[in-house]
């Protein structure tokens, strides 16, 4: 049964599991609606209107409007759907890397670079 | 029967997509990364493919998780790239080969993989940008020289298939297209990895020693990573590290020894480890 198997920890990881992809549905879905450039325009429009159509819970629609990617993945989001609404904001993945580590892009670029060895 | 020439393998980061757009394939940034290709392109100049059979993953243009496949595998004749809601340019359709689509569609459902057939498929920047670092070109304007089948893997939705069953997948996939009975050329194209991770606290993760290990495996003893479950390679390669998945089908597609014609690895493009690897099947 969902939710009750003991998981496997991976340390700053959440695997999109079946309770995240319950969890996150109406977030998932709002940011797949964001393929097309007419929802995208919708939701810049008024952003709370857009949310509430897609039955985003208090939690989700928070996250969205401080664009909190830790938070959005905590209420079920999935990064590859998040990207949609990332780039809505111009926010490339390395921005969004940045902001989940807590640090300067020039840090998180130079993380990367790190890795070379 | 048809003629399989061998396997290439290539990351598949959107940004790619927009640093072509905007030719940037000298830019001190992109230089290294698109270094890796000229010498596969040469190759496969030489070995004529008609056909390119591309084992991806979708990444929210065709599949939403309101149904999500684990295996799908396109049968239309052409394949429409669309708006993936981040501005990289939308290019032409990819034709598609309608004959080879429905031989492997029976051939596998034959062979026990219970697969998903789409007779109408949008595929995103992991099917058209291999594609584009494969065969050159002004490809919003310029018709592909290639046809393609599709072959779409859930790296998204936990479960994923194990790592074993896309081995099966690819040796089945192998053998259907040994058995086609036609002239045409086929490659196999794996897209994605290697290590990286976009989300949570590990964001930024990379691997290069796993990476390079995985390359070399992959040539000599490519069912080295059936020992791993996918956990494990979240673990070892991160939470998009997984999408490997579709080398490891693309390279068992392959019967019978290879050579290696060319490999490539870079760190990094955006915030992935870029690899490239091409694989003769001239036994």
């Amino acid at each position: 049964m969902p939710g009750t198997r003991r998981k496997r920890e991976i340390p700053g990881t959440t695997v999109f599991d079946a309770d995240q992809a319950r969890k996150g549905y109406a977030l998932n879905k709002m940011c797949y609606s964001f393929n097309s450039a007419a929802n995208r325009a919708e939701f810049l429009r008024d952003e709370d209107a857009y949310c509430r159509k897609f039955g985003l819970n208090e939690a989700q629609r928070d996250a969205v409007r401080r664009r909190d990617v830790l938070a959005l993945i905590a209420a079920g989001g999935n990064i590859y759907y998040l990207a949609k609404l990332a780039g809505i904001f111009g926010l490339d993945v390395q921005d969004i890397g940045a902001q989940q580590t807590g640090m300067t892009k020039d840090a998180f670029k130079a993380k990367l670079l790190a890795a070379r060895g | 029967m048809a003629t399989i020439v061998g396997a290439v393998t290539t990351s598949h980061v959107p940004a790619i997509g927009a640093a072509i757009a905007r030719g940037l394939e000298d830019d001190p940034y992109w230089q290294p990364f698109f270094a890796g290709y000229p010498p596969v392109r040469e190759w496969l100049r030489e070995r004529r493919p008609d056909v390119a059979v591309v084992v991806y993953n979708d990444h929210g243009l065709n599949f939403f998780l309101d149904k999500m496949p684990t295996f799908a595998v396109g049968a239309a004749p052409q394949y429409p790239n669309a708006d993936e809601g981040w501005g990289i340019p939308t290019l032409l359709p990819v034709p598609g080969d309608e004959d080879l689509s429905w031989h492997l569609v029976e051939s596998l459902v034959e062979a026990e993989f219970d697969i998903v057939t789409c007779q109408e498929m949008l595929v995103d920047h992991a099917f058209t940008i291999p594609l584009a670092l494969l065969w050159p070109g002004d490809r919003a304007r310029e018709p592909w020289p290639i046809r393609a089948v599709p072959i779409c893997v859930n790296t998204v939705l936990f479960p994923l298939p194990s790592v074993r069953r896309c081995y099966k997948l690819g040796e089945a996939l192998g053998r259907a297209i040994a058995a086609w009975e036609s002239d045409a050329r086929v490659l196999l194209v794996g897209t994605g990895g290697l290590s990286h991770q976009l989300d949570g606290r590990r964001a930024g993760f990379i691997n290069k020693a796993f990476d390079l290990l995985f390359m070399d495996k992959l040539v000599s003893d490519p069912q080295w990573i059936t020992q791993y479950g996918i956990l494990d390679l979240v673990e070892l390669t991160g939470t998009q590290g997984v999408e490997l998945l579709n080398w490891v089908i693309a390279r068992a597609a392959l019967p019978g020894a290879v050579r290696k014609v060319h490999a490539h690895y870079h760190i990094p493009i955006s915030n992935t480890a870029a690899g490239l690897l091409a694989l003769a099947a001239d036994s």
